[in-house]
């Protein structure tokens, strides 16, 4: 609908006009005395807004969601249904203004109904996403054998038509550098949120915290260039070389340490809150029966925290996993089944994006693959974060 | 009989710019119970904290004066309040289980001191201190379910048996029956008598019939002010001063 503007102005103008009326109409009913009224005028007014805009405004994505998928024009036809609405609701709420009448409580109902409109919207993009990449993935498998692509050991496009695309060198590039990131990360995050929560004075805490976070601020390609000039020939050349580990600078363990760094805040940051919102009391309990500090962190706050922790673990884990940037300049771009950590790896995100940039046909497998990794990645987070939400359902209720 | 367990003299405890215990002298004797009673907000949880050094885990909160127990100065630099703490228990004024099981709860102080040499004897230290905190026969079947999930009343009873399992000399109680039915009530009191036996239990309390009934000694505290401390039959039939008076009457507070 390229008349969007004129309509939308008419839906504002309608809204403003029926608050301002809705405001003085109320006033006249009430005969100047504003007690004799069951709801407040500015209610009557916000009842108004609310029955002149959303439905309009709801009508508004609807037709548009239909012309996207149905390919249709907007015509004159639709305008008038948005307008009609508008009006109908304008008119009927400022009939409407009598005495008695519930504004409030009505206005509550758009309310609600506006909430629900947004959450509908957000759960439906999601649907609307999941199901784009099933419908391309199962085209892929229709060119290509799915027990190849899961159970293959080797990738290895090319545009001859005889591909092979195993995804099991790129999960287990994924998974290593997620497990070293999370490895460095983990202790290390950990550490830091003890020590700012129940160590840093509040001087020392107002200054640490920030500039933790800081981290978590750098574009990840910043890390990746850390991880390229330095991070990945440091480690070339006092550990691998010197150990006969290999000769390559990019390396899982390069991606890995530096992907750690990135998780750092996430995991710091997080069980920071999370540690902080054990109540002083439990703290006191164990003090009290002669515990030390140390003995009471480890036996009665990191206990009591420990499903927030792992939530913050999880997190990060996701981010990890869905990591681009530092592993194309940390870790290299070769597909590779290997123990060796100082060996160049990659990962599924970036065999997709490799599979998608140049020149592309939507149509042959080497393409339609990135819908596959794409969709696979998906299942691992989406797992991951229920596997989350579990454990911390599960553990919450320890403590008030 | 009267050996002094506990002595202070000349304590003030400050928050901050705040003074919340104002020049308080007292003697805490052995193998007695001895009540602090006074209105909400006048210091008896301060001053109780001051006696097993709880007041270190608060930023703003100074201690000034002199607290001996044995005869030790318990701020001295060379003590260390860990050690002190197992020694002076305590229970809260809000019960605060950990979020664990219930065994755990018990053995908790027990297996920090190395009080048990094996399951066994751990096992008995817990049973005994449940018993004693008359929780046992509501526990027993669910020991390993989290202490968390008891009733607020349980959740109390399970924090003195907390406190006994790790066998202090001196109990500090903060107001230890105010979630606990008459029946618990009488159970704690019975405990707290026999506590008397063998350590010296300090309560605070708002209830001036607990007062009387469970302890020797009783101390009334009003504005950070120790008023009137004596025999608790003298207190409560007799005070001296008229500020005692009109508490246990029930004109101030
Ligand atoms: N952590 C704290 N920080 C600052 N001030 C405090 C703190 N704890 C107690 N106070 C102040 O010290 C004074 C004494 O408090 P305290 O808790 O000792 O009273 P109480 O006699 O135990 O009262 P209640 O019977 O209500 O438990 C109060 O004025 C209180 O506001
Ligand atoms: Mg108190």
């Amino acid at each position: 609908m390229q008349s969007l503007t004129p309509l939308l102005l008419v839906i504002t103008g309608l809204a403003v006009a029926g608050y301002f009326i809705a405001k003085s109409r109320a006033m006249k009913v009430a005969g100047g005395d504003i007690r004799t009224l069951v709801s407040l005028p500015r209610q009557h007014a916000l009842n108004t807004v609310l029955s002149t805009s959303v439905p309009a405004l709801a009508a508004i994505l609807l037709i548009s969601l239909y012309l996207r998928l149905t390919g249709g024009q907007g015509s004159w036809f639709f305008g008038f249904v948005v307008i009609g609405l508008a009006v109908t609701g304008f008119a009927t709420s400022l009939i409407g203004i009598k005495q008695d009448r519930r504004a409030r409580t009505l206005a509550e109902r758009w309310i609600l109904g506006l909430l629900i409109f947004a959450s509908t919207i957000a759960i439906m993009t999601t649907v609307g996403i999941v199901f784009s990449m099933l419908f391309e993935t199962y085209n892929f498998f229709g060119q290509y054998d799915w027990r190849n692509f899961f159970f293959s050991t080797t990738w290895s496009p090319n545009f001859r038509g005889n591909s092979d695309l195993g995804i099991l060198p790129l999960l287990w590039g994924t998974l290593y550098i997620s497990f070293i990131a999370l490895a460095f990360a983990v202790p290390i995050g950990l550490f830091a949120a003890i020590y700012l929560s129940e160590y840093a004075g509040p001087r020392m805490r107002s200054v640490a915290k920030p500039a933790i976070e800081v981290l978590a601020g750098i574009p990840t390609i910043v890390y990746g260039l850390f991880a390229l000039f330095i991070v990945g020939p440091a480690l070339r050349d006092y550990f691998a070389e010197p150990m006969g580990l290999g000769q390559s600078a990019s390396s899982v363990m390069t991606a890995g340490l530096v992907m750690g760094i990135m998780l750092i805040p996430f995991v710091s940051s997080l069980s920071d809150d999370i540690i902080n919102a054990v109540p002083q009391s439990m703290r006191d309990g164990s003090l009290g029966l002669g515990a030390t500090k140390s003995e009471t962190i480890r036996q009665v706050v990191i206990p009591a925290a420990l499903p927030g922790v792992i939530g913050a673990v999880l997190l990060a884990a996701s981010r990890a996993i869905g990591e681009t940037m530092i592993v194309v300049l940390g870790a290299g771009a070769a597909a590779r089944l290997s123990l060796n950590p100082f060996e160049a790896m990659t990962t599924v995100t970036v065999k997709i994006v490799s599979q998608l940039t140049g020149d592309t046909d939507f149509a042959s497998p080497e393409t339609l693959v990135a819908f596959a990794l794409g969709l696979t990645l998906f299942v691992i987070t989406l797992g991951l974060n229920v596997f989350a939400l579990f454990i911390v359902r599960r553990y919450r209720e320890q403590y008030e | 009989m009267q050996d002094n367990k506990i002595t202070a003299r000349n304590v003030q405890v400050y928050y901050g710019d705040n003074q919340a215990i104002k020049d308080v002298n007292v003697d805490i004797a052995d193998k007695t119970v001895t009540a602090f009673i006074g209105p909400s907000g006048c210091g008896k949880s301060t001053f109780l904290r001051c006696l097993n050094r709880m007041n270190d885990t608060i930023d703003i909160c100074r201690v000034e004066g002199d607290i001996r127990i044995d005869g030790e100065d318990i701020y001295d630099p060379k003590v260390d309040p860990v050690q002190l703490r197992a020694k002076v228990g305590m229970v809260f004024q809000k019960p605060n289980p950990f979020p664990k099981s219930i065994y755990d709860n018990v053995a908790y102080g027990p297996k920090i001191h190395g009080l048990a040499r094996n399951k066994a004897e751990l096992d008995e230290i817990v049973e005994k201190s449940l018993r004693k905190a008359a929780l046992w026969n509501e526990a027993k079947d669910r020991l390993a379910a989290p202490g968390t999930g008891l009733s607020g009343g349980q959740q109390q009873r399970l924090c003195i048996a907390r406190a006994i399992a790790t066998s202090p000399e001196v109990l500090l109680m903060d107001e230890p029956c105010s979630a606990l039915d008459p029946i618990a009530t009488a159970q704690v009191e019975e405990l707290i008598d026999e506590l008397r036996q063998s350590f010296s239990v300090v309560i605070v309390t708002h209830s001036m019939q607990q007062a009387a009934r469970v302890s020797q000694k009783t101390a009334f505290f009003h504005l950070g002010n120790l008023v009137e401390y004596d025999e608790t039959d003298k207190i409560f039939t007799n005070p001296e001063d008229p500020r005692t008076e009109s508490y246990i009457s029930g004109r101030i507070g």
